[in-house]
């Protein structure tokens, strides 16, 4: 219809011109009636008076003929826009609080979707990620890498698979500058099999691989390249050495490519055939060894099922073929970018809790305002009244308050939302653990803005139709007379109280699960790790990267801890090849003393391994339960031995004294003597279930990671600058990374440590609605039956009573609210538990801790309130009628 | 005058209106005498109806409006059937005799 699509834009444009036209017409109209009258013999005067009668009023007519135009819903929307900004300019403290409350509740949920989309719904970054999967070996994601060889051959489902080794830090020299970076090793397929084209020069190929060490290769990742090389285009081909070894600087990826995890962005990757040149050792040709992630694209057409079911089959093929490390494998799909199963399950149970929270904040919100809309409304019913009566529908009306509401929902999701980006820009910056290139990358992308806006508006509707009942029984007759909208029944429990204990339990569950983690990370800060981090002071290097060779590797651990033994003020140090709660820690099969055959099926724990000197135990405040320390004597001469936990001795022997003496084998017969028992501990994760844990001699187990535990009561950087000179007199061109055992423990404590901040702002935004909240309603009361209190104490009424009429009611729902939020609370707080180490709702400090900020919040909302009921002088106010 | 007022069947109006307008441009109040006479004094169009159905045919293309003066040397607004208003009244003239022949069946049967 381009002839209303034209009168649309016109009606529009030249909307006095069209109503002049209609004038005009409307009068000629008259004037031919007139005209007609008069010939049929009236008077003029009369004549123009039955003219009008007859065309029905000028006024109506022309309304109606408005009422049709093209355009005529814009219209009123314009209007009704116009009407509802200058209404709430004119009440600035109700719209400010109300835009406030609403971008605090809709900002909060755009940072917590955003983390959520960029942690689980997003996939990870590379092309077609959609079928693309992470091969778990059950539902461990580390794999073997003759097993990924035969995975990667044999499969009939997956494109490529491409296998990913983390190596921890690596030292890197590009001349004269030796510094410490994150690569990752992979297999030479990697860039093929993603589907990734170099930004600079070229990438390897599954074809450079020609065995061990046969592709000295190095591609940078942009930010390295960047950051290091100052965007040079001329690296390509330049020569680098890593830990000591020269590599050849082949190609640049490009930018947007940060490798397959969501928050580990390497700095570099080269082949794993070179895993002995970097790393000094060769795990590759053990099938025994897991330490490999196995990723693939699934081919086009074939679904997960398929492709699991051909897993089945290569696993039992695995199984029969290999079964002294292999017996019983079996492989799972999960999903890639989170370390598969073991870090994705609890984040996502984590994120989806704390988007269940921030959604719980923004009803929250949402109760708040629909609320002090309906109060609003309540205070404009002489103007709805008003309007009623000279006719205004009340849909008119409706559609008045609603405008209103989206008025004030979408500058709030506006503002909300301007804030969050600061916030996800902030946190994408954010690089949590100072050494450690982790990030999360949660820049907010086109969903999140979608959903802040579909919040806004929902919100808008959600609030903006609890007074929608109360207009529609305004009775203008009634209103107009008496000035009030009529009896209202004050005692009875209304949709506003609803709203308000709602309001309330929500904010008591925020507070009682922020609590909950808060109690539960300082009882972890100060529980049994079967260590003592406090006034420890850890020394880190990698003797390799330093340029020692295996052989001296004893010797310089000796020489050091002889070093720093005579600083001034050390009371114990000791060495270990790794330490509880540092990112790496292995663990080995282990199996009784008369095993013969190892394989998986056989073992009898699968226990954590270091390897200690001694004093090691003493540095570290760990307890000796029962035999005797390692010692400089326990060497590659003597029978091996071990010092277990208690967990170790207590699965393998029965008891920490038959453990004593007792032999147990490592993976291919070695037999090892227990020679102590020491008390057990946490080893990987504040969380974990007690594992099993052995600690070897450093003498009879060299390793080039070194970790030195320096026991003092010095001040930490007085005793790091003495630890640095001692050290580096020994040999200046040592790395060293020196801080305290707490500040080195900080990646065990993160995911607590986030969640406790998560929870603490989500708990922060409740208890401020929840204040809000109480005090608009409280407030509301007084004001409403300000003139009943007036003549309430002219009676003699005294200040309990007065404060029963004004706050009391108010206190009851807090009290309703909070009960049912404790409640609600204390079940959230389980879920809790699985990320919070020691994460308990039983706990009086919890309980008494909910208590009293609930009495708090209801004392600070309820203060000016009933201080105004308080002050209400009788006489101004009767006066005053 | 006739003041028998007839409530217009829903829809019926527009048909009225144009067929007001088959024989020659009319005004507002010309279209009005019009249709009383061509329907004998049965319908009395208000104004207030009237208009609004004007101003939304004229929107949609069927007439088209010009002002130029009446008989008595008074300018007035003229309506005029477009070809697009003939094809309408042509289709509203058929649904009508359809729905007539359906009701006539309907209340004679039985």
């Amino acid at each position: 219809m381009p002839g209303r699509v034209f009168s649309f834009f016109r009606n529009l444009m030249c909307r006095t011109a069209v109503d002049k036209a209609l004038d005009d017409e409307l009068q000629s109209s008259v004037e031919l009636l007139t005209e007609e009258k008069i010939k049929a013999g009236f008077l003029p005067l009369e004549a123009r008076r039955q003219a009008l009668i007859e065309l029905g009023g000028v006024e109506q007519v022309r309304t109606n003929v408005r009422e049709i135009r093209a355009g005529r819903l814009l219209e009123d929307f314009t209007a009704d826009l116009r009407y509802s900004l200058r209404a709430l300019a004119k009440s600035p403290g109700f719209t400010l609080t109300a835009i406030v409350t609403l971008a605090l509740g809709i900002g909060a949920n755009a940072v917590v979707f955003s983390v959520l989309n960029a942690l689980i719904l997003r996939p990870v970054n590379v092309p077609n990620a959609q079928n693309f999967y992470l091969v778990q070996r059950f539902r461990v994601p580390t794999q073997a890498y003759q097993d990924y060889l035969d995975l990667r051959d044999r499969n009939r489902t997956f494109e490529s698979l491409i296998a990913v080794k983390f190596t921890g830090e690596v030292g890197i020299d590009t001349g004269g500058n030796p510094s410490t970076a994150w690569p990752i090793l992979t297999s030479g397929n990697y860039f093929d099999a993603l589907g990734i084209r170099p930004c600079l020069g070229r990438f390897f190929h599954g074809s450079d691989e020609k065995g061990i060490n046969s592709a000295p290769y190095v591609v940078l990742s942009h930010s390295y390249w960047r950051s290091h090389f100052e965007a040079n285009r001329d690296v390509v081909g330049q020569t680098v050495e890593i830990n000591k070894h020269p590599f050849t600087i082949i190609g640049v990826a490009p930018e947007e490519f940060r490798g397959t995890d969501l928050i580990f962005s390497p700095a570099f990757w080269i082949p794993i055939v070179e895993e002995p040149t970097v790393l000094g050792f060769n795990s590759l040709p053990n099938r025994g060894e897991h330490n490999l992630w196995v990723m693939g694209r699934l081919r086009s057409g074939v679904t997960p099922v398929e492709a699991a079911a051909d897993l089945d089959a290569l696993g039992s093929w695995l199984s029969k073929t290999y079964p002294a490390s292999d017996e019983g494998i079996k492989f799972t799909l999960a999903s890639p970018g989170l370390l598969g199963d073991a870090l994705a399950r609890p984040a996502r149970a984590f994120m989806a809790g704390l988007m269940l929270l921030a959604g719980l904040i923004l009803l929250a919100a949402c109760a708040n305002l629909g609320s002090l809309f309906a109060a609003r409304a309540a205070d404009r019913a002489k103007e709805v009244a008003l309007r009623l009566a000279l006719g205004s529908r009340r849909v008119r009306v409706l559609r008045q308050l609603l405008t209103e509401a989206l008025l004030v929902s979408l500058a709030g999701g506006a503002i909300g939302l301007a804030g969050s980006v600061m916030v996800l820009h902030g946190l994408s910056a954010w690089q949590p653990l100072p050494d450690i290139p982790v990030n999360v990358p949660v820049s907010p992308d086109l969903r999140t803005y979608t959903v802040a806006l579909l919040l806004a508006v929902a919100s808008g509707l959600l609030f903006g139709i609890v007074p929608v009942r109360q207009v529609l029984r305004v009775d203008p007759w009634q209103v107009i007379r008496t000035g009030t909208s009529g009896t209202e029944a004050l005692r009875r429990l209304t949709l506003r109280d609803l709203l308000l204990i709602l309001q309330i339990a929500i904010c008591a569950v925020l507070i009682t699960s922020s609590l909950v983690a808060v109690r539960g990370l300082m009882r972890s800060l100060h529980g049994s790790y079967g260590f003592q981090p406090r006034n420890a002071v850890i020394v880190q290097t990698n003797l390799r990267m330093a340029g020692y060779t295996a052989n001296r590797f004893p010797e310089m651990q000796r020489r050091m801890l002889d070093a720093v033994a005579a600083i001034p003020g050390v009371s114990a140090v000791g060495y270990a090849d790794d330490l509880p709660f540092s990112l790496g820690g292995s663990d080995s099969f282990v199996y009784s003393d008369n095993t013969t055959e190892f394989r998986p099926t056989n073992q009898a724990a699968d226990a954590m391994n270091y390897s200690i000197s001694p004093d090691y135990l003493s540095a570290a405040g760990t307890r000796l339960l029962a035999g005797r320390d390692v010692t400089f004597d326990d060497c590659l001469k003597a029978p091996a031995v071990a010092l277990v936990n208690r967990q170790f001795a207590v699965k393998l022997f029965g008891s920490v004294d038959k453990a004593l003496g007792g032999h147990f084998k490592l993976f291919g017969g070695k037999r090892v003597e227990v020679a102590g028992v020491v008390e057990d501990g946490k080893y990987r994760t504040l969380t974990e279930d007690q594992q099993p844990a052995m600690f070897f001699p450093f003498l009879q187990n060299d390793s080039s990671n070194t970790f030195l535990v320096v026991r003092s009561k010095r001040d930490p950087a007085e005793m790091a600058a003495a630890l640095e000179a001692t050290l580096h007199s020994l040999d200046s061109g040592m790395p060293l990374t020196i801080k305290t055992w707490t500040e080195a423990m900080d990646f065990a404590l993160f995911a607590a440590r986030v969640a406790n901040v998560a929870l603490g702002v989500l708990g922060l935004l409740g208890a401020m609605l929840a204040v809000t909240g109480i005090f608009g309603m409280a407030s509301y009361v007084v004001s409403r039956r300000l003139r009943e209190l007036g003549i309430r104490m002219a009676l003699g009424a005294g200040k309990r009573e007065v404060l029963r009429a004004s706050v009391g009611r108010a206190c009851r729902l807090l009290l309703i609210g909070s009960v049912a939020g404790l409640v609600l609370g204390v079940a959230a707080a389980r879920v809790l538990s699985h990320i919070v180490y020691q994460a308990t709702p039983k706990d009086p400090m919890v309980l008494g801790g909910v208590i009293a900020a609930m009495l708090l919040i209801g004392l600070i909302a309820a203060w000016i309130p009933a201080r105004r009921a308080l002050s209400v002088d009788p006489l101004l106010l009767l006066r005053d009628e | 005058m006739n003041q028998k007022r007839t409530d217009l069947l829903r829809g019926t109006l527009d048909l009225l209106v144009l067929k007001a307008l088959i024989l020659e441009p009319l005004h507002g109040v010309g279209i009005s005498r019009r249709i009383t006479q061509i329907t004998k004094g049965g319908f009395q169009v208000s104004f207030g109806s009237l208009f609004p159905s004007l101003h939304r045919m004229e929107e949609k293309g069927w007439v088209e409006a010009e002002w130029r003066a009446s008989e008595n040397n008074r300018r007035a607004k003229y309506y005029r059937l477009t070809s697009s208003g003939r094809a309408q009244l042509k289709r509203e003239e058929q649904d009508w005799n359809q729905v007539v022949k359906i009701m006539t069946a309907a209340v004679e049967s039985a």
